[in-house]
């Protein structure tokens, strides 16, 4: 399903994917680790179709994800790193998505009540303002909401306490059947009932892949 | 389409929020007020009186004022939406980049133009019921000026936008093009005209490739010849072309520049890192 074929990307002279190659496919859970500044977030980032790369290209389901983001973007939930500040209120947010990705209101309120967070008290807030846990339940709650075949989560879990953790865990594990995840994480042992395979970065390249 | 409509209109709801919206709509509905209270429209001074006059006061600060304020508000608009990691996630979406950055504009293009327009329309609506002649012509004009000056300031800031780094560099670069058309080019033609050997045709010629003083000169074009205190650039075309060649001319020029900065923007968009 994701084709990863002889990337590298560069920054400046820094080089952050130096000659990576791997494939993704269809019931695989993977967990993504490695120390920080190894390359996962780029990795992410170039699978998403957001780098223009130095060499090789990634290929979706046989597509180029710059040249035809959209047809790509409409079978991918994804989460980043760090909640950006949108200005949007939270109704907006939701219509912005509703819209664009056709995914139904009703469904991310749905999944925000199971992540615990209350949107109707919040929908007339700014996502900005937001506490650093709700945004992420909201991020999240909207992955879950989009029916995609391929979800991919950059650590999501860093401000949430522990119980939004389990919750997240449980609804993530109803929902991996048919898809591919792909889940950056610094914590292995949270995600080992989540996960069947493995992959590790060191200084913008994989090191050992491991099935399980 | 549709997607196009969405960016549109949630960033236009978006900066109706803003503090900056609020001062802007201010500016321009206190300047109509601020004319009203200073009675101009009952001074007669230099044969033009009422609404008229009021009009081109109007339009004359505007000139002056509306480039700034779209530059200073603007000029960050993508970068800065890239560097916050906003792109990052609201383009994980399946939306096209060009819906997205046309969306944008369209957005931002309605912000700015509706608070001058509005404010202007207030001035002839409240003039009629104080019982003054509404100058239909020269509103109609203005309307026109105004879209077209949007339009090229709009296109400039999307085009800076699209590439520059940190917002000081940005604010410099746009108080450096504000204060460049404004002043510099008027100052530096006045000097080569003063020194004679450089062809007064010439000279026309280059400073009206600055839209600043193609509005200057739209602004009055409508206005007696005779009475109007006009600069030799504006006597020169008035007195050369046909007053609605040149008032085409005033409107379409400054469109297509804006559009044509817009689009380079575009593709400055379009070939950079969304992150
Ligand atoms: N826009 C950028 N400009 C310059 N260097 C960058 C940029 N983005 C990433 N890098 C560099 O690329 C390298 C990999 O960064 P990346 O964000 O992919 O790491 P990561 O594995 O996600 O780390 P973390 O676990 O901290 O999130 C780092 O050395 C980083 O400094
Ligand atoms: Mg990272």
């Amino acid at each position: 399903m994701i084709k990863v074929n002889n990337i590298t990307k560069k920054f400046g002279s820094h080089i952050s994917l130096e000659n990576i190659n791997c494939e993704f496919n269809k019931n695989e859970s993977i967990a993504l680790m490695g120390a920080n500044g190894a390359g996962k977030t780029t990795l992410i980032r170039s699978i998403m179709g957001y780098y223009h790369l130095d060499a090789g290209e990634v290929l979706i389901d046989g597509l180029n994800p710059i040249k035809q983001r959209v047809e790509v973007l409409k079978h991918i939930s994804f989460v980043p790193q760090l909640p950006p500040p949108i200005k949007l209120n939270i109704e907006e947010l939701m219509q912005y998505i509703s819209v664009s990705a056709n995914v139904d209101k009703e469904l991310m309120k749905h999944y925000a009540n199971e992540m615990k967070l209350n949107i109707n008290a919040n929908l007339n807030k700014s996502f900005f303002k937001l506490s650093g846990g709700m945004k992420q339940k909201l991020l999240i709650a909207i992955s879950l909401a989009k029916e995609s075949d391929i979800i991919i989560y950059d650590e999501p879990t860093a401000n949430l306490d522990p119980k939004a953790r389990d919750d997240f865990y449980r609804l993530l594990k109803q929902n991996e059947k048919e898809k591919v995840l792909l889940f950056v994480t610094h914590r292995l042992e949270e995600v080992k009932d989540l996960v069947n395979r493995q992959i590790y970065m060191d200084f913008g390249k994989i090191v050992p892949d491991e099935r399980f | 389409m549709k997607n196009l409509y969405l960016i549109a209109y949630l960033d236009l709801k978006e900066s109706i929020r803003a503090k900056w919206f609020l001062v802007y709509s201010l500016v321009f509905g206190g300047l109509i007020a601020l004319f009203f209270i200073a009675g101009v429209t009952e001074s007669q001074v230099m044969g033009f009186s009422g609404l008229s006059r009021l009009l081109l006061m109007y339009i004359q600060i505007t000139i002056v004022i509306l480039p700034i304020f779209i530059l200073i508000t603007t000029v960050r608009s993508i970068s800065g939406d890239r560097d916050s990691n906003i792109l990052e996630y609201m383009l994980s979406f399946p939306i096209s980049l060009k819906q997205y950055y046309w969306g944008k504009i369209t957005g931002r293009f309605i912000t700015v133009y509706l608070p001058v327009i509005f404010a202007m329309i207030i001035a002839v609506i409240y003039g009629a019921f104080k019982g003054a002649d509404i100058p239909w012509s020269i509103f109609f004009l203005y309307i026109g000026v105004l879209f077209a000056m949007s339009a090229t300031f709009l296109g400039i800031a999307f085009f800076i936008s699209s590439f520059v780094k940190s917002s000081e560099v940005a604010l410099g670069i746009a108080f450096f093009i504000w204060i460049f058309l404004l002043a510099f080019i008027d100052i530096a033609l006045i000097s080569l005209m003063m020194q004679q050997r450089v062809d007064e045709g010439l000279i026309i010629f280059i400073s009206l490739i600055n839209p600043m003083e193609i509005f200057r000169v739209a602004a009055i074009s409508l206005f007696d010849p005779e009475l109007t205190v006009m600069g030799p650039v504006a006597f020169y075309i008035l007195d050369s072309v046909s007053q609605s060649t040149f008032m085409l001319l005033s409107i379409g020029y400054p469109l297509l520049l804006g559009l044509l900065f817009a689009f380079f923007g575009y593709k400055i968009f379009e070939k950079k890192d969304l992150v």
